[in-house]
């Protein structure tokens, strides 16, 4: 008989590989400990992962949805936990519990063009739903990726954007707050590139993704675009340790970040995503 | 062949002004032509054009002594470029360069100054479309000094 799912249980899974993705952020490539296991996501979800003797952390999962084999999480080294996971090697073992959380309804974007805003490291929980759009990319409109960094050296993911740039049908924008020398690409905040992207608002759906302050200005510029509130899907971040929305430190207004988002509709959290005081 | 009239009057900034001036920009307007690393103009020189950019990407820099050239901001197609011209005392406070070839309507703005002295009515109307310029420009620059990507101590 199968064991029933606890979700607050942690599966062991072993590092297949662990890569440095910029200076302060990596990637970590997991499989469960047999190897022949696989972990079926939707894009945004995220797991947490338990360094044993440490702690655990919520992480975005970064990888592919339609290789669930290839289970891959990008975070920044921030925290005793995340310290903690950027040492681990191949080979080592960590818990994960998850998948949790909502998703972005890429599904519901069919015939719509769609704008993904991506600020940092907020990239990486958009990645899996790029794959996705891109996987089906026939039953979108226009597709355009805008993504701001800090400076040239903290861009996620370089080679894959590079790649994507490349295709056709796909618009890739890239900014940086500070250019350095050599850098010929563009500079300013990932907002400036709002006005630009080929999109039409009155049929577009956006998936933000980012600090919260570059969000909150990123929602203002694509509201004077043109793009409805029902059409802003941002992605949040709190306290989340559970992750089955019981212990309540990830509570947002009346809602849990951890079971009602992390992707949430703009329209149904905006009296929340303005007070300060949450 | 576009003429310059289209292209202006089918542009937001432009359209704002009113088809009222419309042949006054016209006749104040040129094509122009910058190759990659070409400078458009140099901080201190005197402000008497500005752009509105139709292909390509200029750098708005600062020179910094012992770090050199600074991006601060880059504007690219669609984009106005230069507002020192409505400001005493009428010089730019950075340098421009293209970074790739870029293509670009200067707008004469030593004409325009004295056409806003005459018709203040042209001039409420270009203070009001660069105000929103300007604005934009500083809310971005605000964003930026707040290194939102940068890590919290």
């Amino acid at each position: 008989m199968p064991t029933p799912f606890d979700p607050m249980t942690p599966n062991p899974y072993r590092i297949r590989r662990a890569h440095r993705e910029t200076h302060d952020t990596f990637s970590l490539e997991l499989e469960t400990v047999n190897g022949d296991g696989a972990l079926s996501f939707a894009p945004g979800q995220f797991n947490m992962l338990y360094v044993f003797g440490v702690g655990e952390v919520p992480i975005s999962i970064s990888g592919d949805p339609q290789q669930p084999r290839k289970l891959i999480h990008t975070t920044r080294e921030v925290g005793a936990v995340t310290r903690a996971l950027r040492r681990l090697k191949r080979g080592d073992t960590l818990g994960v519990r998850g998948p949790f959380g909502t998703h972005w309804p890429v599904e519901e974007c069919a015939g719509s063009d769609v704008v993904i805003v991506a600020g940092g490291i907020g990239l990486a929980p958009l990645r899996p739903a790029l794959y996705q759009l891109m996987a089906q990319r026939e039953r979108f409109g226009k597709l355009a990726l805008l993504y701001g960094a800090r400076t040239p050296g903290d861009i996620l993911y370089p080679h894959e954007l590079q790649r994507w740039r490349a295709h056709f049908d796909l618009d890739v924008y890239v900014t940086v707050d500070r250019g350095e020398s050599g850098w010929r690409g563009n500079v300013g905040v990932v907002t400036t590139l709002i006005p630009r992207a080929p999109f039409d608002p009155h049929n577009a759906v956006a998936f933000v993704c980012g600090p919260e302050i570059m969000m909150r200005f990123t929602i203002q510029e694509l509201e004077k675009r043109g793009v409805a509130a029902q059409n802003i899907y941002v992605s949040l971040e709190r306290n989340m340790k559970c992750a089955i929305g019981l212990c309540g430190h990830c509570q947002f207004g009346p809602t849990f970040v951890c079971k009602d988002g992390p992707v949430f509709r703009y329209d149904h959290i905006k009296a929340w995503f303005e007070k300060r005081e949450i | 062949m576009e003429t310059l009239e289209r292209i202006l009057a089918e542009h937001p900034f432009f359209q704002q002004l009113g088809p009222k001036y419309m042949q006054l920009l016209v006749s104040c307007a040129s094509n122009v032509r910058f190759e990659a690393d070409q400078y458009l103009f140099r901080e201190g020189d005197e402000a008497n054009h500005f752009y509105f950019i139709r292909h390509g990407k200029v750098a708005i820099q600062i020179f910094v002594p012992g770090r050199g050239p600074i991006t601060l901001q880059t504007v690219g197609e669609g984009e106005m470029l230069g507002w020192s011209w409505l400001i005493p005392p009428y010089q730019w406070r950075f340098d421009a360069q293209a970074l790739e070839l870029t293509r670009a309507i200067a707008l004469d703005a030593k004409c325009l100054r004295t056409k806003c002295e005459e018709d203040h009515d042209l001039g409420y109307a270009f203070m009001k479309q660069f105000a929103l310029v300007i604005s934009e420009r500083l809310q971005a620059a605000r964003l930026q000094l707040l290194d939102v990507y940068g890590v919290r101590a």
